[in-house]
């Protein structure tokens, strides 16, 4: 299988601007250096902490930034240096299903005319096709027929987060950047729409970027998965070799980490790692790897060199000097 | 849970809430009961569009009316009807006495003020602290919610947060004032787990420290059964089912309960192919019930479930089920 998308190096950097004159002082990196493909008709999984860049690295990969450097292809089109107005052009290609759902809808706009707005943007349907449209997409994501005509403002957190799903999926696109689609909604609902946009992917081929922090969704929908900390990819592996064997110290104590869905097994869950330490700040970023201050299996070499990102294992990549040929040894004593 | 201290801090009685909207009413909260103790925590689950924000939001009159009607019931703070206090003394008790976390972060935070200013005016107002010392406890509880560069980041500005963090600065407000109860509602949902177990961890240490209360609504099943004393379950604008955290995961008695422990997808064992749903769509809530609003996703349903609206009823200690099938009454063994 070919790569539909393809990202290089990227970077994101913010501005910091300080002082009476608004300088800039600084920099925000919120995402560094991140690589990846993304195989037609794969869903790859984009987990990692809070702040870490996800978001920033979904959207920079749909050019909703202009982004600092790297390059990105998608669908043999090279676009990192598209002025928006190509974009434009690019969006029945791509789209984005965003975090935040509230504040991506229009307020004043029914649920009919913003699921429907793509399609009288970049379709020549006629309105009661659309119309007919619309419904049908309301009834792929559980929205009921009847409130069509409703604002966003009177439907609850999860019931808006199915619009901008509605909504994302109105023009056929053949890559979605999902990002954290189902947090807001009830595990039933969750999985109505995982099983939703699987079914989708099924039947017309779709390619998915899913951000995440839920780590057993993730299992469930992803064929790959990237783990990010501090603005960089540190591993990316196939599923099951992520989940059953992670070669990444901060892949291990986030899986450990995950709460038990039953009181009788909680609490018992033996082994997990509580990271010590705080998240250091993306505008100043550690010295050599960035998990060295809160690494459980930190090494001298670490606080100096930050670890290449490589393929550690067949299709398995890691940054970490866990796995460098002469650490390997002391890895095994550590451990 | 501190023993000894038995009473309630909140208790809510027959709460209901109706939207008037053009499209005709929505019936969103009916009858609604419940209370908690200081140091105890109050979880609350249910499906999407259940009534679990709208809920909340009415116990403090934050739903613009109209079109939100509250049309009957109490809620009693510390033994006071906040249904029935002046628009003041209502706003005292917002970030002061009840701290609320909101789902939607971005639309609780003003977007043109920075946060800092966010998190210092109700610091200042409900505390009357000075501006110096209000920075210095606004510092601190970025920090405490584990904001990276906590001093640096106050006069930065939301869109510039990621969304957890915009969760975080949320919980922060909501936390500034000590309240006595605290409502969260899908507090953690943006947050990874690391910084969950934070959040929760934090929690805690209120609960034990300060006696806080707090009513906790999340979807997450795992956070319910790792922190909650008692679980609630909404379903159509309605109490389906209360019990201790443990019989109610162990031994669940609504067909709705059931089904959506069923629904959880698990980071190890075997992974499904795909994952179970509860099939059908909730109810519309258009006017008051008068029947089961369940009976039309139910497996057990029955004559009696289309005619009435089953209430609320003991099944064991401190576990209460709305349904009319004996199966609820008995529980886990008859089901197998
Ligand atoms: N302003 C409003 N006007 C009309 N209907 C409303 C309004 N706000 C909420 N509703 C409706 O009230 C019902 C309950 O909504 P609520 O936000 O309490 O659900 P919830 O249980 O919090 O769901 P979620 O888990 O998705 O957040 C929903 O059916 C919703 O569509
Ligand atoms: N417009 C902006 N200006 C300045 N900094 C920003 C901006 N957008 C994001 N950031 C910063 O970039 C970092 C990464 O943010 P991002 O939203 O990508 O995180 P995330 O991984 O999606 O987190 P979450 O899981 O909380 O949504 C954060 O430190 C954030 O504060
Ligand atoms: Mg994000
Ligand atoms: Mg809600």
């Amino acid at each position: 299988m070919t790569a539909l998308v393809k990202v290089r190096d990227l970077r994101m950097h913010f501005p910091i601007n300080s002082g009476l004159l608004r300088r800039q002082t600084g920099a925000v990196k919120a995402v560094d250096g991140v690589s990846f493909d993304i195989l037609e008709g794969e869903t790859l999984g984009l987990v990692g902490e809070s702040g870490c860049g996800k978001s920033t690295c979904g959207r920079a990969v749909l050019r909703l930034y202009d982004i600092t450097g790297g390059t990105i292809e998608i669908d043999g089109r090279a676009i990192e240096h598209l002025s928006q107005s190509d974009l434009r052009q690019m969006r029945t290609t791509m789209q984005m299903v965003f975090q935040d759902p509230q504040a991506s809808l229009n307020p004043r706009m029914t649920v009919g005319a913003i699921i429907g707005e793509p399609l009288l943007e970049h379709t020549n349907l006629s309105r009661a096709e659309r119309e007919e449209q619309v419904q049908v997409l309301m009834d792929q994501v559980g929205l009921n027929r009847a409130f069509v005509n409703r604002y966003p403002h009177e439907f609850s957190g999860g019931q808006r987060q199915r619009i901008g799903i509605a909504r994302a999926l109105a023009l056929n696109p053949k890559f979605i950047v999902c990002d954290e689609p189902i947090a807001a909604l009830d595990v039933s609902i969750q999985a109505q729409v995982v099983n939703l946009l699987e079914e989708l992917q099924d039947r017309l081929g779709l390619t998915y970027l899913f951000i995440s922090h839920d780590l057993s969704m993730v299992r469930h929908i992803a064929d790959r998965v990237a783990v990010m900390y501090l603005g960089k990819v540190v591993e990316l592996a196939p599923r099951d070799a992520l989940y059953d064997a992670p070669l990444h110290p901060y892949t291990e104590a986030l899986l450990s980490a995950v709460p038990e869905p039953d009181p009788a097994l909680a609490g018992q869950k033996k082994g997990r790692i509580v990271l010590q330490g705080d998240v250091p700040s993306p505008a100043n970023p550690p010295e050599g790897c960035n998990f060295c201050t809160r690494c459980p299996r930190v090494m001298d070499v670490c606080r100096r060199i930050d670890p290449e990102f490589r393929e550690v294992a067949p299709g398995h990549w890691a940054a970490c000097h866990l796995h460098d040929a002469e650490y390997n040894a002391n890895a095994g004593q550590t451990a | 849970m501190p023993d000894g201290d038995t009473r309630n801090v909140l208790e809510v009685n027959d709460l209901s809430t109706v939207f008037q909207t053009r499209g005709g009413a929505v019936h969103a909260v009916n009858s609604v009961s419940f209370h908690v103790k200081p140091g105890e925590l109050l979880g609350v689950v249910g499906e999407s569009g259940s009534g679990k924000s709208v809920t909340m939001m009415s116990l403090i009159g934050l739903l613009p009316s109209p079109p939100a009607e509250v049309r009957s019931g109490e809620v009693l703070l510390d033994g006071e009807d906040l249904l029935k206090v002046s628009p003041e003394r209502l706003r005292d008790v917002r970030g002061g006495e009840i701290g609320f976390i909101f789902q939607d972060p971005m639309t609780s935070l003003n977007p043109v003020f920075n946060v800092g200013f966010q998190i210092m005016e109700p610091i200042r107002r409900h505390m009357g602290l000075s501006k110096a010392q209000a920075r210095e406890r606004a510092v601190e509880l970025l920090e405490l919610v584990g904001i990276p560069g906590a001093r640096a980041r106050l006069t930065d500005y939301p869109h510039q947060f990621s969304g957890g963090m915009r969760q975080r600065v949320m919980i922060a407000i909501a936390l500034a004032c000590d309240p006595k109860v605290l409502i969260a509602d899908e507090p953690t949902t943006a947050l990874d787990v690391t910084i969950q177990a934070q959040i929760l961890e934090i929690v805690d240490d209120l609960r034990a420290k300060l006696g806080m209360a707090i009513v906790w609504i999340t979807h997450d099943l795992g956070v319910v059964a790792g922190i909650a004393d008692r679980v609630m379950v909404m379903y159509g604008g309605q109490v389906v089912e209360h019990a201790p955290v443990h019989p109610l995961f162990n031994d669940p008695r609504h067909p709705y309960t059931r089904a959506l422990l069923k629904t959880i997808p698990s980071v190890s064992g075997a992974r499904a192919k795909k994952l179970q749903v509860i099939e059908g769509q909730p109810p519309i809530l258009g006017a008051a019930p008068v029947a089961c609003p369940f009976r039309d996703r139910c497996p057990l349903v029955f004559d009696r479930c289309h005619q009435q609206n089953p209430l609320r009823e003991d099944v064991g200690a401190g576990h209460d089920v709305a349904c009319f099938h004996p199966l609820a009454q008995t529980g886990r063994e008859a089901v197998a």
